[in-house]
């Protein structure tokens, strides 16, 4: 059968102030009927570039050469986007080829039912009145998945969860019966278990509707799950394109090779996690905690006469002196709250938080003050966690003038520059602006930051949830030889149970703001107890596709017997 | 872009001029909006030089009435000795429009650094500490919004100088009641930029790392939010001279024996015009147009290129990650292109 989309040399580049700049350079590249090929890369490597070309979805500055030819399903009609005309463009949209956006909540309109959304698409492209219309919306609800569609087709956006929005995008993408869909990270800005499930749908759309998905995403356990076929790009170009078992089982290009190798793994840190127990000195479980809460409590105070809003209820938890305790929960679990907490930047409702020997709750800034210079804090977002307007290097000398060890940033740049060592950036770093370093280099001058007044507690709030895969596997090993010297007891806070456990001593789980489970990584990752861990550990896709699909088998029983 | 960047970027800076406001935007400009920026700043190149040289380019005093010669006399059409004429009141035309931007540039100065000072400092602390502060500051602000500003600039005028018309009296007069208008503008855009960086990530992390109040908001919150204070300085100037001018076209101005001001002279040539003698308006009301045509431009266009697109684009190719890959001889080729 006829390819449905064969892009053959495609280039785009982009026109900026700082000259014509190539996103996507010689790309030859082709989609099977009713297969699933992922595009897979890191940040900047075009791979969204390359997919947006197939609906015509460049933004005006770019240029496009080469062909793009896309084929509709029944093989009759076939035009190069690249050429086509707006019309023409307008026609294909939606009935040869769909898009499944990477943000369900901003991709559907908020002040319309998601019925008449769906049904602007049938509209579009043929004559439906009004019953026959809402009729094929309402069994395209149900095909994927949502329940009782007759009546939630004249719901709206917002009276869906996160997961239910990302079906009704789907269920819109398929409603023409495309013969391809384009899903730009379809389950990045989802949790693990909803994630599960979406891909699950994914799949569907293939055995089922028969439609090909171009898979985009930088996920390589999602590839291995649900891919057929897997294309790696770097900087614009096609490094390498395979079947899905023989790139996963045999890379040939080194990229690809290192690209696998930086995935973190479940099971790779207990060993790391054995020998530091180990190495603890007779009697450290019996020293005194650097945190320790009891049925911690915090609440964010509801607004216009809402109820409060309880994101934390009942933890209890400790951190013992030279000990990383692993966070893990899906959002709005009340992780991040718990950090922030620690750190003194949310309030504590009930219970109590003991940290450094400060109890937190009702505490003044005066008193806290000085425990602050033993308290290191990572941000999630190395962007946005630096003052633009100041060096790398007066940015980490910040702690030290503030806590009077320097006069100012040119007095402190010795010890600046041992830190900057010790997160192995070179000193002439120190000099330049944070725009001007890269996401992972950005998140390790934060780590100097965030030791530089040698702290006894250390808060990671995600620290690599923002950062590609090699990147985040180079953070995380800094992250361990620095604890490893200079032994800090830590908060690790992460979505991700590979990486938590890649680090962690203990691993606490949390989910809806109560404490599920807790233990080392043995116990938690090894034999959860709780059926919400073994849950979450099951929907957790792993980068090795046969692997995977014994997991999958797994997870359908366990949601089998959850239902 | 993605040229042997295989490291970081190199660190190669312009030279510091042009990250200079105006010069950097000026570089980034391209095509009409150009056009617009560069006529806007002769204009307004024009409008400073001839107040600063105004000693020299003037061919007589503002006050003057006479020269060796004799007296000028009332009215004269241009001639050799008076270019453009002389006005009702015996004065030269031409040397009253030059020393009259002197009069406009200062009550600019004065006006705009005051509510500057003013407006920035009362909005950082409104947008940092919110509160009861922050909501009685912002409901003065709107009452002085509701207020026509020519009104109360009147008013001030009236209280500052009271009803005398020296040089500075007037220029203080006309600037400070100018700069009671302009405070609430700059109190909401610095309140609102604050109230934003407020919430951004580096803040927090000056928080925990325990810095006081006044560090934060002075080293970490104040250097973020005056990024549009330009463009509103350049438009409140062109609006203080037209302030300036009606004020002093409603006779709350300065006596010409102080110093030269537009909006006086045209008051004065009201009936210079039934009577066909056109030299007497003309000439103040277009240096007017022309200073406030050239600040506005220069402030429109200043807005339209801080366009959150356009800077980002000036903002260069995003660095480039060390991935520690050897990639193949081949595709380094490729990308040196």
């Amino acid at each position: 059968m006829k390819d449905v989309v064969e892009i053959t040399d495609l280039a785009v580049s982009f026109a900026t102030d700082a000259g014509q700049v190539q996103a996507v350079d010689g790309v030859t590249l082709s989609v099977h009927p009713g297969e699933v090929l992922a595009v897979v890369g890191e940040s900047g490597s075009g791979k969204t570039v390359t997919a947006k070309t197939i609906l015509g979805l460049l933004p005006e500055t770019a240029r496009v050469r080469g062909a793009v030819v896309l084929s509709s399903k029944d093989g009759t009609t076939e035009g190069d986007v690249a050429q086509m005309s707006a019309a023409r463009l307008r026609q294909v949209r939606g009935r040869d080829a769909a898009m499944v956006f990477q943000e369900p909540s901003t991709a559907l309109n908020p002040v319309y039912p998601v019925g008449w959304q769906i049904i602007e698409g049938l509209r579009a492209h043929g004559r439906y009145t009004r019953a026959e219309a809402r009729a094929e919306a309402i069994d395209v609800l149900r095909r994927v998945g949502i329940p009782d569609p007759e009546e939630r087709i004249d719901h709206y956006p917002h009276q869906f969860s996160g997961g239910q929005k990302q079906r009704i995008v789907i269920a819109q993408a398929l409603v023409l019966d495309p013969g391809v869909i384009v899903a730009d990270e379809p389950t990045t800005a989802l949790d693990v278990t909803v994630q599960a499930e979406i891909l699950d749908l994914l799949r569907r759309c293939r055995d089922e509707f028969g439609a090909a998905v171009v898979l985009i995403t930088h996920n390589m356990g999602v590839v291995a799950d649900l891919a057929d076929r897997v294309a790696v790009m770097y900087q614009g170009k096609l490094v390498e394109q395979a079947d899905v078992r023989t790139l996963f089982s045999a890379p040939k290009e080194p990229y690809t090779q290192q690209l696998l190798a930086a995935v973190p793994r479940i099971g790779e840190g207990l060993a790391r996690a054995h020998e530091r127990a180990a190495r603890r000195p007779e009697g450290w479980e019996e020293q005194a905690p650097v945190v320790r809460a009891r049925d911690l409590r915090i609440v964010y105070p509801g607004r216009f006469r809402q109820p409060d809003f309880v994101a934390v209820d009942g933890v209890s938890l400790s951190i013992r002196p030279g000990e990383v305790l692993g966070l893990v929960g899906e959002s709005g679990s009340g992780k991040t709250t718990i950090g922030r907490a620690m750190a003194g930047l949310t309030r504590v409702a009930g219970g109590s938080l003991e940290v450094l020997g400060v109890e937190l709750r009702g505490v003044r800034e005066r008193t806290f003050r000085p425990v602050r210079s033993k308290i290191g804090f990572v941000f999630q977002d190395p962007a946005t966690s630096f003052n633009p307007l100041l060096t790398i290097a007066e940015c980490v000398a910040e702690p030290l003038v503030v806590h009077g060890r320097a006069e100012n940033a040119a007095d402190a740049r010795g010890r600046v520059d041992e830190l900057l060592e010790a997160v192995q950036l070179p000193r002439a770093f120190g000099a330049r602006f944070p725009h001007e370093l890269s996401g992972g280099q950005r998140q390790r001058a934060s780590l100097a930051r965030a030791l530089a007044l040698d702290p006894e507690l250390l808060i990671a709030d995600e620290p690599t949830s923002a950062l590609d895969v090699s990147v985040q596997a180079r953070v995380l090993d800094l992250f361990d030889e620095l604890h490893r010297e200079l032994e800090f007891a830590a908060l690790f806070i992460s979505h991700d149970l590979a990486v938590v456990d890649m680090l962690a001593d203990r691993i606490a789980v949390l989910h809806r703001g109560r404490l599920v489970e807790e233990g080392t990584g043995d116990q938690v990752l090894g034999s959860p107890r709780e059926p919400y861990t073994q849950r979450l550990l099951a929907s957790l896709p792993v980068p090795d596709p046969v692997e995977q699909a014994e997991r999958r088998a797994q997870w359908q029983r366990l949601r089998g017997a959850g239902a | 872009m993605a040229d042997a960047t295989e490291l970081a970027p190199p660190t190669v800076r312009r030279s510091w001029w042009t990250r200079l406001p105006v010069v950097s935007q000026l570089r980034q400009s391209i095509g009409l909006q150009r056009g617009m920026l560069i006529a806007g700043l002769v204009l307004a190149a024009i409008f400073v030089l001839a107040a600063v040289f105004a000693p020299l380019l003037a061919p007589y005093g503002y006050s003057q009435l006479r020269d060796a010669a004799g007296t000028f006399g009332a009215q004269q059409p241009p001639s050799a000795e008076h270019l453009l004429g002389t006005t009702v009141g015996g004065y030269d035309v031409l040397s009253r429009v030059i020393w009259g931007s002197r009069t406009a540039l200062l009550v600019i100065v004065v006006a705009v650094t005051a509510s500057i000072l003013v407006g920035v400092l009362l909005g950082l602390i409104s947008g940092y500490f919110g509160g009861w502060l922050d909501r009685v500051l912002v409901m003065i602000a709107d009452a002085i919004y509701a207020f026509p500003s020519l009104l109360l600039a009147i008013v001030l005028a009236i209280v500052i100088s009271g009803g005398q018309s020296s040089m500075w009296g007037g220029i203080f007069a006309a600037a400070l009641s100018i700069t009671v208008i302009f405070i609430p503008q700059y109190l909401r855009v610095t309140r609102s930029e604050v109230i934003r960086i407020k919430s951004e990530a580096f803040v927090e992390s000056a928080r925990v790392i325990g810095a006081g109040h006044v560090r934060i908001m002075s080293r970490h919150v104040l250097r973020n939010s005056t990024r549009t204070l330009p463009l509103i300085l350049t438009l409140n100037a062109s609006e203080a001279i037209l302030t300036l001018a009606g004020l002093g076209f409603l006779g709350f101005g300065i006596e010409p024996t102080a110093a030269a001001e537009w909006g006086y002279d045209l008051n004065k040539s009201l009936s210079d015009v039934t009577a066909g003698i056109w030299w007497t308006s003309i000439f103040p009301g277009l240096a007017i147009v022309l200073v406030v045509l050239g600040l506005t431009l220069v402030g429109e266009s200043l807005n339209d290129l801080a366009d959150p697109r356009l800077r980002k684009r000036a903002a260069g190719p995003e660095p480039v990650e060390d991935l520690g890959v050897e990639l193949p001889a081949g595709q380094q080729e490729g990308e040196q292109r």
